[in-house]
């Protein structure tokens, strides 16, 4: 099966710095990645190196198996769609038509009703005609989230797509980035919770000062081991009633020297 | 509002001014003198209507409608509702490249202080140009733009520091002010091919700014060549500004208004803004010209002083009503 995107010992730099090391990480067409991390890892700097917005020091970045640097605009708009971070909009313009703007390279009717009907399933379908300037943060989310969603595109790559959001939408844009699994789509998200991320992911990569120390099957990846050494959390993923959470406190001074000297090694799972 | 009935109509709206700009004037044409202008051209008041009044209002349209279309185009660039033709240093520019040009006595050839002021433009654009290519986001490139103004400012005041004579400063002066007053067909037609160039390339760049408005990742990866139309826009605002600060001097408010006059009926679209920014813009300044002439004073007043004094508490009214939408 041919990969979404696939980063090959990627680093990227910025401000000076090294904010990834040579990670490498590829994305299956029908599956669910998540990147987790704590904050500063470089979870927005690999969605942002995958895709070509941001410069590569070393390694490569390819989407559906083409070096990403050389794609052009249009037939890289066409392998991959991003939400970024980013939720402000310069202008109040209704929620139909910056939904459309997923599918700006369809003719205008159909991106209008691909945007319509992304927005019923964000559960914004009443408020298509409102301007976003006019919504509450959590429903321009939503709308934004439509955007991608009416693009319909084989890459999905979100960033804190549940950011903001109250615990219900939370769940309906983990569920509706699933259904986009379900139809093909390789799913890309960073998450900051991580029971969100272990109930959502089919697969997550951990990243820790910007190397990847775990990729895999979320009870794989989240080891304590690996959440010691990623979150400085203690704890474990534990199954209940709900699902899979991660169960953790934060560990003691002490007990960060202690994991420092006992020499946590960064290796990536295969 | 359709954008045809919004364009209509605000180009009806132009055309009664236009008309009211050449009635109305210093000397008053009585209906049978309007007659005689139209069936004979050559008489005294056809000289009147087709010589001074009738260049002058197509002046004042013209540098409007650039105006109105550069500043819309910054403003979508940079998705600041504040921005105006002028933000990016080229009317400072044009306007040094005026003084200049004035104060080293070329006044006196035909056509060489409007030619300083639009190289000069141009200069200040390719510059702008070049920097919007490097820097994507809105906030570096309006820094670069209050850098260049205060810098060609300060040049132009190097200028008057150095001016020869009072009279050489005075002339610097009124110019600076900006008017159409004096303006024949051929000061329009040289500047009517920039222009041109200027709203094709603002046109081109129109679908790039309502992605803008989401953010300069969400617009890379919309498909769009952004690094073209970023271009384009910078290019085509630049170009604009140049040629209406070349036939008309400093004129102010006009680019930063017209787009906010039209915004609650053409929508927030950034790239549907352009056209009826452009009219509105020519009305705008089809009206202050007409003002500058009727209100009875001494000396005639310059429009780029008419343009402040009403447009400043018009633009601080539009303001208010508008506040709400450009919440972000």
């Amino acid at each position: 099966m041919s990969l979404a995107f696939a980063l090959e010992a990627a680093s990227a730099r910025r401000g000076g710095g090294e904010v990834l090391h040579a990670a490498s990480l590829a994305g299956r067409p029908g599956e669910v990645l998540g990147v987790v991390g704590a904050n500063g890892a470089g979870k927005t700097t690999l969605l942002r190196v995958a895709l070509g917005l941001q410069p590569l020091s070393g390694g490569a970045a390819r989407l559906a198996g083409r070096d990403v640097g050389r794609l052009s605009e249009p037939a890289r708009a066409a392998l991959a769609a991003y939400l970024p971070q980013e939720r402000r909009v310069g202008w109040n313009l209704p929620a139909w038509r910056v939904a459309s703007l997923g599918a700006a390279h369809r003719p205008p009717a159909e991106a209008r009703a691909r945007a319509q009907a992304a927005l019923a399933r964000v559960g914004l379908a009443e408020l298509a005609g409102r301007g976003v300037l006019d919504m509450s943060g959590g429903e321009r989310g939503r709308v934004l989230l439509a955007r991608v969603l009416a693009a319909r595109s084989p890459l999905i790559m979100a960033d804190e797509p549940a950011a903001g959001l109250d615990p219900d939408a939370q769940l309906l844009a983990l569920e509706l980035l699933r259904e986009e699994a379900a139809r093909g789509a390789c799913v890309v998200l960073t998450l900051h919770d991580l029971s969100l991320a272990v109930r959502a992911c089919d697969r997550l990569a951990v990243l820790s000062q910007g190397r990847l120390v775990a990729d895999g099957p979320p009870r794989e990846a989240l080891t304590p081991a690996v959440l010691a050494e990623a979150f400085r959390l203690e704890g474990r993923i534990e199954e209940t009633a709900a699902g899979l959470v991660v169960a953790a406190r934060r560990r003691r001074a002490h007990d960060t020297r202690a994991s420092a000297s006992a020499g946590l090694s960064a290796k990536p799972a295969p | 509002m359709s954008a045809l009935r919004l364009n209509g109509g605000l180009l009806l709206l132009l055309l009664a001014a236009m008309a009211a700009g050449l009635w109305f004037g210093e000397t008053h044409l009585s209906a049978a003198q309007l007659q005689s202008a139209f069936t004979d051209p050559a008489s005294p008041p056809g000289e009147i209507l087709w010589r001074i009044r009738a260049p002058r209002t197509v002046a004042a349209a013209v540098v409007g409608a650039a105006l109105g279309l550069a500043g819309a185009v910054m403003q979508g660039l940079l998705r600041n509702p504040l921005a105006d033709p002028g933000v990016l240093g080229v009317s400072g520019g044009a306007g040094l490249g005026a003084a200049l040009s004035i104060s080293l006595g070329l006044g006196a050839f035909a056509g060489a202080v409007e030619g300083a002021a639009l190289v000069a433009a141009l200069v200040t654009g390719v510059v702008l140009t070049a920097l919007a290519a490097r820097f994507r986001e809105p906030e570096t490139l309006i820094l670069f733009g209050v850098a260049l103004s205060a810098f060609t400012g300060a040049l132009t005041s190097l200028v008057f520091n150095f001016s020869p004579s009072p009279v050489t400063l005075a002339e610097v002066f009124s110019w600076l002010l900006g008017s159409v007053a004096n303006r024949d067909w051929s000061d329009i037609g040289r500047e009517l091919a920039p222009m041109a160039v200027g709203a094709g390339l603002c046109a081109y760049a129109a679908r790039g700014l309502v992605m803008l408005s989401l953010g300069e990742e969400t617009a890379a990866m919309s498909g769009l060549p952004m690094a073209r139309l970023r271009a384009a826009a910078v290019a085509g605002a630049s170009l604009l500004t140049g040629a209406a600060v070349a036939m008309a001097g400093i004129v102010g408010f006009v680019g930063l208004a017209a787009p906010h006059l039209v915004r609650a009926g053409a929508g927030a679209d950034p790239g549907r803004v352009l056209a009826p920014s452009a009219i509105s813009g020519a009305l705008l300044l089809v009206l202050a010209d007409l003002a500058a002439r009727v209100i009875p004073t001494d000396l005639e007043l310059k429009l780029g002083v008419v343009t402040a004094l009403f447009g400043a508490p018009l633009f601080a009214m539009i303001a208010w009503r508008a506040a709400r939408s450009w919440r972000g």
